[in-house]
């Protein structure tokens, strides 16, 4: 079997990338690659601390304030819409010998990092992918220890996203979720429902297709009842019975992966269809603010055509 | 392309094209010591920036079309290589319903040359035995076009080495919306004559109706042209597919990249694998 020992770079933008070199990191220079020709791996600068459980990091959310964008940003250009698959905590975990729990809780540092980010910056969705339908067939250890880790975050942070304005919503399917989680969960988005400066969406025990099938359901229903024809049945319908018509902006702009893993794993399929997608290398817990803008970048640079002409 | 094409049909060639192909079955016999995947779908990107390049014509009426003709071979090609290699599902995004929206001059020239391909594509698919299938919404089409496109998907129903399905017409998000109304339509059907007591639309119901229900969930989509988005193709299909974009435009696309492709996904076959598993157990 032929296995690979480089990686095999994807075109992400259509402009040369900024190169930034950063201490430990082989950087590579894609522009005079062409697809023949892999990339040398990069070196991880690894940072051998331990992870604690102390989830409140830098204090509270800031209250809004103008915060000046990175240079290589436009703000005119930034995405109203961001999501992301957080994917990688368990690798970097077992990188740095530590347990996986470990890696979880460096995650939620990580996503906390994000979501002040987008405050600041003025995106107005942020959609995570915390846990998918999938993932319950992990071990029950950790599938109870993630669960646990919710009930933890969200009771830390209640306070500081009501402050921060910023509206939680939960989609997912939450009758696999312990009954204190949904309580819990219930709570938060009572409590931050009419806060406005950054909607943050947690997907958790989520599917992208048994969301669509629930939307079809839902329409089905509805032509079933004769309140409305089969010819009826649009995208606009569908798009007002997926879980994500908890926003305005239900089409993210753009989608991040990290860990170097390129697919899009189950994880809203039918709202993906115009996103642009962007694989980081890094594992999530090493996704800071320095990714963050290079993901940025990469969008601004994009053509968005949706099918029509340059 | 069309040189490489004919030459190992055995239609045209010289020692070159000879001696190139078996280089290339060489390599093709190294790739199959790994996993090879079953389906590979193509979003067809950069035929215009291409053309651009070539400054090929942009008329479409007086026989024109002629910016479209590389892409056509550069399928070709892939079909080819898709099949010595035994990837036995093969689809390609031609033609998007939001297509409709650009220029009605440069819509006609990719439909009138698309006809024109018909019977050059009749024959390489019959030589080569391969189904050809049109996923999409044909009645947006014209009747000549819907009509060939019809006659086609007769005339090869009955091979089986390989299948290709070309997406014409198609989005993701029509295709899925079809699929629930034939589903809505046969529920209402079953249950008016008393066939079904099951009050509920299924997930696998839907995926029965779907236009891309002849084929498996693709393994790979490679997108050429640089970009990075699936422009509401295979949306449904897609959720564990290896996304593989490559900056070469679709009509220069050649074996290399689809040699690094099948490497890239030869790297993460296990993990694929393992979240079909863990899905169809859930």
């Amino acid at each position: 079997m032929l296995s690979l020992r480089f990686a095999i770079p994807t075109a992400n933008t259509l402009t040369p990338p900024k190169i930034k070199p950063k201490p430990g990191l082989v950087v590579q220079t894609a522009w005079n690659q062409t697809d023949l020709f892999p990339s040398l791996p990069k070196r991880y600068d690894y940072k051998l601390q331990a992870a604690t459980t102390d989830l409140s990091v830098a204090g509270d959310i800031p209250a809004e304030e103008v915060v000046e964008l990175p240079a290589e940003l436009s703000r005119e250009l930034l995405p109203k819409h961001v999501a992301v698959i957080m994917d990688g905590n368990g690798r970097w975990a077992r990188q740095r010998g530590l347990a996986t729990s470990a890696g979880h809780e460096a995650g939620v540092k990580a996503l906390r990092e994000l979501i002040e980010l987008c405050c600041q910056w003025g995106i107005q969705v942020l959609t995570v992918f915390a846990f998918s339908y999938e993932n319950w067939i992990r071990p029950k250890v950790e599938v109870d220890f993630l669960m646990s880790l919710f009930e933890r975050a969200l009771k830390s942070e209640m306070e500081s996203f009501s402050r921060g304005g910023i509206r939680i919503s939960v989609i997912g399917d939450s009758t696999k979720l312990p009954t204190s989680l949904q309580k819990l969960i219930n709570e938060v988005e009572e409590t931050t429902k009419h806060n406005s400066r950054l909607q943050l969406i947690v997907a958790v025990s989520y599917s992208g297709k048994y969301d669509v099938v629930q939307a079809c359901r839902s329409v089905a229903e509805k032509a079933k009842d004769g309140q409305i024809q089969l010819d009826d049945i649009n995208e606009s319908l569908i798009e007002q019975e997926l879980e994500t018509n908890c926003t305005e902006h239900p089409y993210p702009d753009l989608l991040i992966r990290t860990s170097g893993e390129l697919r899009v794993s189950n994880f809203l399929l039918w709202q993906l269809a115009y996103t642009e997608l962007f694989f980081a290398q890094e594992l999530w817990p090493d996704f800071r603010k320095d990714e963050f803008v290079d993901a940025l970048s990469s969008y601004q640079q994009r053509q968005r055509r949706y099918g029509g002409r340059h | 392309m069309e040189k490489e094409v004919m030459s190992s049909l055995k239609m045209e060639g010289n020692i070159l094209c000879s001696a190139s192909s078996f280089i290339r079955k060489c390599i093709f016999g190294v790739l199959r010591v790994g996993a090879i995947p079953n389906h590979i779908a193509f979003i067809m990107d950069g035929n215009r920036r291409y053309a651009k390049k070539q400054k090929l014509s942009h008329d479409g009426a007086a026989g024109g079309g002629g910016r479209y003709d590389a892409g056509f071979w550069a399928l070709m090609v892939m079909l080819l290589y898709c099949q010595e290699l035994g990837v036995k599902y093969i689809t390609a995004y031609a033609f998007s319903i939001d297509n409709f929206k650009r220029k009605p001059e440069e819509v006609e020239s990719l439909m009138t040359s698309m006809l024109e391909k018909f019977h050059l594509l009749d024959i390489l698919v019959k030589r080569l035995a391969v189904r050809v299938h049109f996923a999409g919404n044909l009645e947006l089409l014209s009747n000549e076009l819907r009509a060939s496109a019809m006659e086609l998907t007769e005339a090869t129903a009955a091979y089986s080495k390989s299948v290709l399905t070309i997406c014409i017409a198609y989005t993701s998000r029509d295709e899925i919306l079809h699929a629930v109304r034939e589903s809505c339509e046969q529920k209402r059907i079953g249950l008016e004559f008393g066939n079904d007591d099951d009050d509920e639309i299924k997930l696998m119901k839907v995926e029965k109706n779907m236009y891309m229900a002849v084929a498996p969930d693709p393994d790979i989509i490679i997108r050429t042209g640089g970009e990075n988005r699936l422009s509401n193709f295979l949306l449904w299909q897609s959720c564990w597919s290896h996304l593989h974009s490559m900056r070469v435009l679709w009509p220069e696309i050649g074996v290399w990249n689809l040699v690094f492709a099948i490497l890239n996904f030869q790297r993460n076959k296990t993990y694929y694998l393992e979240m079909k598993k863990k899905e169809k157990e859930l």
